[in-house]
């Protein structure tokens, strides 16, 4: 082993983009490092324990739970949240689709939502609306009844294919 | 959540050390940062096995060796698998949701632990949290909770949809303990009923680190990995089958069954399996395959109705792959 047992570890990562260096405590998780230690706020912290899919974020090109990794796990690791999908734009056709479609009421599982729907949406084809919904039952909305954001994601995956980007 | 020490193994012999120095080793983290958020687990010491050499699927002897740290979702996704151990993929697409098969690993889980309510609730006594202490399940809430292979002990279900597929396989767990030195051991010799000790649950020693789980050559016949659960997706399996049938000319020539969600551990009887073979499909075998398997069988109040429905599950299972021979 390189070091030794510790109670704070030393992390580097990239965060959106950019590069980020922090010692933080053993028990941090993912999803409290990015609110708290650097406040990116859109990824929420709600179960904790891995159910509803509000803390989803990217790490290394994957959506996992936030609250199910700890800070330490993400060294040398590639972390997207809401934020940094929304300044590249990666999201934007998806989150006009959830404003067109009222795919949020409350809007705190939209975040989840929208980061977990990109990883369907990268995947080639247009998904069944069985496929999304399978796809997002990690997902947990209560206010919309899922319709409207079943709805957002498949007429995103038809715009995309329309305009041959997916 | 305790706080804890935390380190990163660089090598199976520094994992399986610190281990040895009462460590618990942290793979995908889905399960027991969970369990430690909780405290139903409280470990002073993880080390982070994440970066260990563990993450390939590679071809072996005409079966398939599997890393132990390939996700969930990189293993059901694997093209030899689908082709060759589509039951496998089946059943690690029916676990879990998306971002939990991300991070779940191979080796994860088959540890993964009971999601018994009262082993998930630290104001309530629990022989497999606090040996002794008693089971606060028998006269409780037991929808979730085993027929078969149970103790007046523990009544406690494996949770795993992954572990059934890989018992259907014939799976070897591959172990390395301290020092070095690497055992197989069959998936059917992995884990342990609970008896009198129920937090004793695998044949795994403190510092063991499981390296890989191999299949043998694929069997031939249909498989398939048929989940019944309160919800279609997302949800434990309160009858699970995975089932592999082979036929030939309107006889059933080999036949393997494994089952989720109604043992103490993913269960397979081969009674029920040597009862099949060598008989034509009918439903009076079907139906006497259901009694092999359930005569023995040990229902609580609440989960009375997973008798019958094992029984319904088997038996559509195996019309499905009997075609359109069964009767």
């Amino acid at each position: 082993m390189t070091a030794v047992f510790s109670d704070r570890i030393d992390i580097a990562l990239r965060v959106n983009g950019e590069e980020v260096e922090a010692r933080v405590p053993a028990g941090r998780h993912l999803v409290d490092f990015l609110r708290l230690d650097l406040g990116l706020t859109g990824a929420h912290a709600s179960c904790e324990h891995g159910v509803c899919g509000a803390c989803t974020v990217k790490v290394d090109g994957q959506a996992i739970r936030g609250c199910l990794m700890l800070a330490a796990q993400a060294d040398g690791a590639d972390v997207w949240t809401v934020e940094g999908l929304s300044d590249t734009g990666d999201l934007s056709d998806l989150q006009a689709a959830f404003v067109a479609r009222n795919a949020l009421q409350c809007g705190f599982c939209t975040p989840g939502m929208l980061v977990a729907a990109q990883e369907l949406l990268a995947q080639p084809g247009i998904p069944s609306r069985h496929a999304i919904r399978e796809h997002l039952s990690g997902n947990y909305c209560r206010c919309t009844g899922y319709e409207a954001i079943v709805d957002a994601i498949e007429s995103t995956a038809q715009a995309r294919a329309d305009r041959g980007v997916a | 959540m305790k706080p804890f020490d935390y380190i990163r193994a660089d090598s199976t012999t520094h994992a399986t050390r610190a281990a040895g120095q009462g460590a618990n080793f942290i793979a995908g983290g889905t399960n027991l940062l969970d369990l430690m958020k909780l405290e139903v687990m409280a470990p002073h010491k993880l080390v982070d096995i994440n970066r260990l050499d563990l993450h390939q699927i590679t071809e072996v002897d005409g079966g398939l060796r599997i890393g132990a740290l390939v996700s969930n979702s990189d293993l059901a996704a694997d093209m030899t698998v689908r082709k060759q151990y589509p039951v496998l993929s089946e059943a690690l697409l029916a676990g879990a949701s998306g971002q939990l098969r991300n991070k779940a690993t191979t080796g994860g889980n088959l540890l993964q632990r009971t999601r018994c309510y009262y082993f998930y609730d630290t104001a309530m006594p629990c022989n497999k949290r606090e040996p002794g202490t008693g089971c606060q399940a028998m006269e409780g809430a037991t929808r979730l909770h085993a027929i078969l292979g149970t103790s007046d002990a523990c009544i406690a279900s494996h949770p795993s949809d992954m572990a059934v597929a890989m018992r259907l396989l014939d799976a070897v767990v591959e172990i390395e303990s301290a020092g070095g030195a690497v055992r197989s051991v069959p998936l059917s010799e992995f884990y342990r009923l609970p008896g009198q000790t129920p937090h004793i649950e695998t044949v795994l020693e403190p510092s063991d680190l499981i390296i890989a789980v191999t299949l043998p050559a694929p069997a031939k016949g249909a498989q398939t990995y048929r989940k019944v659960r309160d919800r279609a997706s997302y949800a434990f399996a309160m009858v699970s089958v995975a089932a592999r049938v082979q036929m030939d000319e309107g006889t059933i020539t080999d036949a393997a069954l494994a089952f989720g969600g109604i043992g103490s551990q993913p269960w397979r009887n081969p009674a029920v399996e040597k009862a099949l073979i060598g008989q034509k499909p009918s439903p009076e075998l079907f139906a006497k395959a259901a009694d092999i398997l359930l005569a023995d069988a040990k229902p609580q109040k609440d989960n009375a109705f997973k008798v019958p429905l094992t029984r319904r599950t088997l038996i559509a299972t195996l019309k499905e792959l009997c075609g359109k021979d069964a009767a």
